[in-house]
């Protein structure tokens, strides 16, 4: 094959076929569009102002490591204003988060940012290794997921910080929006596609990379020759997260544009005000003073059980209590005489109202 | 037998693809030009419908990525075969580059290798 030249520049050897477009373009013409559409992405949707102090939540991975330098290289170029942080969390799991977590340091060192680190032990009195030790590797992802979020949450108000960013990209949001689909969750479906969301304590959380393919973050990363580690945790069972993974791989070899079609696609679903409003009214934690929908919040409740020596408040499919939203769903399908009741009949199609489909703008340089 | 031409490949594994190759990132080969009868990759067991009359042919074909991806699998790969193959082709999820170009620019497994390569496998698979 002759090397295609770029299809932006019409200039040098093209290196990179974008999943998105089909585009062939070079290394260059892939640096300046890759971070132009970030930029735009965050321009787009207003995320932050100036004098912000923004948290880059690092893990030393290559999602935040990329996301890191580039919104070091954003701030600088198009003098946003930001104050940037950059927050880890170690979750005490020996081989795995202190190797990266050295890596979260040099990175330090080389973005010249600072570095606040934040551990399950200090907060939570448990590291991860002690709670698998204790519960085995069964549902500790649900642990860690619970922990980790409010750990962020926590580091953030401790920096004093408006706003935290984390690494999430197109593939894992398009990951998200499936396997809310297949569980049912129609809540949460409404939310996993919000580039920005807000909660009780007014600390905003972004993905600016929400609308970035996997690909070519690794891409960037190895053609700027950034520094990340890259071993999966030690403790990873979630397998049915791992099939929607395999799943979307698969798809998006037979059709690229595939990751950014489901994210529209979840867009583009809205969900009705009423299946919105079954979330709990907001209180704040007993124990803890943190916000929650119950009296205990998810980690004092999960914190409990393990005390108790008993970790089995924790459902099947992940979730720490039940969900009173499909309580209220399956009631309202038996009444709905013309709805399509899922076979489970806890998931009502009625519920879901597909709002006029608009294909958001996504690039500049899309053909 | 007198010379049979080689390639020397370098071939780099990262993004976690590594510690299937006995954590050592960089390997050099030296792979004949010409893939030898007893070395062709054969037919697959996973799926049976696709490409099964390919390989039974006996003409001689030139050492190209697929190959190398086969050769890979058998010669080095310590661990976890599922986790870099995927039948014949490589697992959906790993990136590869060839001579620092996308492989998607260059034919992908049919591209046939020259003295000098350098292919880069990158996983994307491992935590963000
Ligand atoms: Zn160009
Ligand atoms: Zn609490």
């Amino acid at each position: 094959m002759a090397p295609a030249s770029c299809a932006l520049c019409q200039n040098a050897k093209a290196i990179l076929k974008r999943p998105k477009t089909g585009q062939q373009i070079c290394k260059e013409c892939f640096f300046f569009v890759f971070e132009t559409e970030v930029h735009h992405t965050i321009t787009d949707a207003k995320l932050f102002k100036p004098g912000d102090k923004v948290a880059i939540g690092a893990s030393g991975g290559k999602d935040s490591t990329v996301l890191a330098y580039v919104m070091k290289t954003l701030n600088e170029r198009y003098n946003y204003g930001l104050d940037l942080y950059l927050l880890s969390i170690d979750e005490g799991i020996t081989g795995y988060r202190d190797d990266s977590l050295e890596t979260v340091k040099r990175n330090q060192q080389q973005y010249s940012l600072p570095l606040k680190i934040l551990t399950y032990e200090e907060l939570y009195g448990w590291t991860m290794d002690a709670i698998v030790s204790e519960i085995g590797k069964k549902n500790n992802c649900t642990f860690c997921g619970v922990f980790r979020r409010q750990a962020l949450d926590r580091g953030a108000s401790s920096l004093n910080v408006d706003h935290i960013v984390t690494g999430h990209n197109a593939d894992d949001i398009a990951e998200t929006v499936l396997m809310n689909v297949m569980r049912g969750d129609i809540a949460r479906l409404g939310r996993c596609t919000l580039i920005c969301t807000q909660g009780e304590d007014s600390i905003k959380r972004s993905k600016p990379f929400m609308y970035a393919y996997e690909k070519e973050i690794v891409m960037y990363a190895y053609f700027k020759k950034l520094d990340y580690f890259s071993t999966e945790c030690i403790y990873s069972p979630d397998a049915y997260r791992g099939h929607a993974r395999t799943f979307l791989k698969d798809l998006e070899v037979a059709r690229p544009s595939a990751i950014i079609d489901i994210i529209h696609s979840g867009e583009a679903f809205g969900v009705r005000e009423d299946v919105k409003a079954t979330q709990k009214p907001q209180q704040t934690c007993k124990r803890c003073g943190y916000m929650s929908s119950n009296e205990l919040c998810k980690a004092c409740t999960l914190l409990e059980g393990l005390e108790r020596g008993m970790a089995n408040s924790v459902t099947p499919d992940g979730d720490v209590l039940p969900r009173m939203s499909h309580k209220v769903l399956r009631r309202r399908s038996q009444f709905s005489s013309n709805s399509f009741v899922w076979a489970s009949s806890s998931w009502d199609w009625s519920n879901l109202v597909v709002s006029t489909y608009s294909r958001p703008h996504l690039s500049v340089f899309e053909m | 037998m007198s010379t049979i031409h080689h390639h020397h490949l370098k071939v780099e594994f990262s993004g976690g693809l590594e510690l299937l190759f006995g954590n050592q990132r960089v390997h050099t080969l030296s792979l004949p030009a010409v893939i030898p009868d007893s070395e062709r990759p054969s037919p697959s067991p996973s799926p049976p419908n696709l490409k099964s009359t390919s390989h039974s042919t006996s003409e001689s074909r030139s050492t190209d990525v697929t190959y190398l991806i086969h050769y890979l699998r058998t010669h080095l790969l310590t661990d976890r075969p599922e986790l870099f193959v995927d039948g014949d082709s490589i697992r959906p999820g790993i990136l590869v580059l060839i001579n620092d170009t996308d492989w998607e620019l260059e034919g992908e497994g049919a591209y046939e290798l020259k003295n000098g390569d350098e292919i880069v496998f990158i996983s994307t698979l491992h935590g963000g």
